[in-house]
């Protein structure tokens, strides 16, 4: 009676070459094969790697199921490797997963072979076996997740960086062009770098143009009215522009209190008002005087 | 006892707190910048806050009070140098500062000042 295990470290070492025939083999025949994101070669390629990687490990540990521990950590990295890779390729997380545990199926018909009529040692060997590439797939699962939320956590970032530049139109004249929607986190990006560079460039006035906002409700407009407060702090008045009608509507609707502010149907009517209070030269007032 | 100083500047007094706001300091600079207002017939008073780093809800409603007392000794009351990171502050508590001018810096505050007195003098 063999111990636990050790049939399954049997075929792993002997029948390689077979085992990754079939698996390889499955895996091209299964539904969530995606040919359209990956060749046959690479495919072939990575079955390999993980296959050689799971018998070295497979035989230096003593668990067969403890894929935490370091025996398993070569083993760990490259399926991490692949999940990750397959997150950025675009293959849906049962897909994925799929590629560990479509092993199964190869393994399993190697093991029946192997007991015969043993009944017993069959189904316990069977049961390790699952217990096993259940973990790894899992740890699959896991990995993909992780780095797809990697992935939306670096967009987002990337996005709330995009979203908020300041430009300077004129001397003493900033603009801040929102797009999107305002959160209390982006106002507070917006609100910063606003108020950096008004101290950078000493502007007197800063023109918020909310052409690109697409709803405006209470908190939106309270989250403006913050940043036009904070701007008067630093000495520099706000004007608001890009007021589309609905938006104007919804305001006054919600009951939104924007008469503090100077409001302007759009930009260049704020920049007109803006270059006025400031007492800006134009080009061909410079060239006259 | 520190104290913040107060220099007066033709018909402006220019108060400049170089040290951490703490509440006795701002309840001294009270007391200390409405007897000069009247002492000096002032018509401006200047705060730079250029190095203060951080306030609380006592110092902002300090300055707003300040700049309410000066304005019934008919002195206007011009705030300046509010770094970012204060201006933000000041908004989350909710204390705008309404009724209080401001400027970028000392320089763009002074003209203010000079601007309002030359309204006046027309």
């Amino acid at each position: 009676m063999p111990t636990a295990g050790q049939t399954l470290r049997k075929i792993l070492a002997q029948q390689q070459k077979d085992l990754l025939a079939d698996w390889v083999q499955a895996q091209l025949g299964a539904t969530t094969r995606r040919a359209d994101l990956m060749k046959e070669s690479e495919l072939r390629e990575q079955s390999r790697e993980f296959l050689s990687l799971m018998q070295a490990a497979a035989i230096d540990s003593g668990s067969l199921t403890q894929i935490d521990g370091s025996h398993w950590s070569a083993a760990r990295d490259f399926l991490a490797r692949v999940s990750r890779s397959r997150a950025q390729q675009g293959f849906s997380p049962s897909e994925t997963a799929t590629f560990v545990l479509s092993l199964k199926q190869p393994l399993f018909t190697r093991l029946r072979g192997e007991f015969g009529q043993d009944a017993q040692g069959l189904a316990d060997e069977v049961w390790l076996t699952t217990e096993l590439i259940d973990r790894l797939g899992l740890f699959t699962a896991e990995i993909y997740l992780k780095s797809r939320e990697e992935i939306i956590q670096r967009q987002q970032r990337e996005m709330m960086e995009l979203s908020t530049p300041v430009v300077q139109l004129w001397d003493n004249i900033l603009a801040l062009p929102l797009i999107g929607t305002l959160d209390s986190e982006r106002t507070q990006v917006v609100m910063e770098s606003l108020l950096q560079k008004i101290v950078e460039t000493g502007a007197s006035i800063s023109i918020i143009d909310i052409t690109g906002v697409p709803t405006v409700d209470t908190l939106v407009a309270q989250h403006l009215l913050k940043t036009v407060a904070a701007a008067r702090l630093m000495g520099a008045d706000c004007i608001i522009s890009g007021i589309r009608p609905q938006i104007a509507q919804t305001i006054v609707h919600l009951g939104v209190n924007l008469s503090e502010v100077t409001t302007k149907a759009s930009l260049a009517d704020a920049f007109a008002v803006a270059l006025k209070r400031t007492q800006a030269k134009l080009p061909q007032q410079l060239g006259n005087t | 006892m520190e104290k913040i100083p107060i220099l007066k500047m033709g018909r402006f007094l220019l108060v400049t707190v170089q040290v951490d706001m703490h509440d006795q300091l701002a309840l001294q600079l009270q007391d200390d910048l409405t007897a000069r207002i009247v002492a000096a017939r002032a018509r401006g008073v200047l705060i730079d806050i250029s190095s203060l780093e951080v306030v609380d809800s006592f110092i902002g409603r300090m300055i707003s009070n300040i700049a309410a007392m000066a304005k019934v000794l008919d002195a206007e009351t011009v705030v300046v140098g509010i770094q970012p990171a204060v201006a933000i502050t000041l908004v989350e508590l909710g204390l705008s500062l309404e009724g209080v001018r401001t400027a970028l810096d000392v320089d763009r505050g002074m003209t203010l000042l000079h601007e309002r007195l030359a309204d006046e003098q027309r």
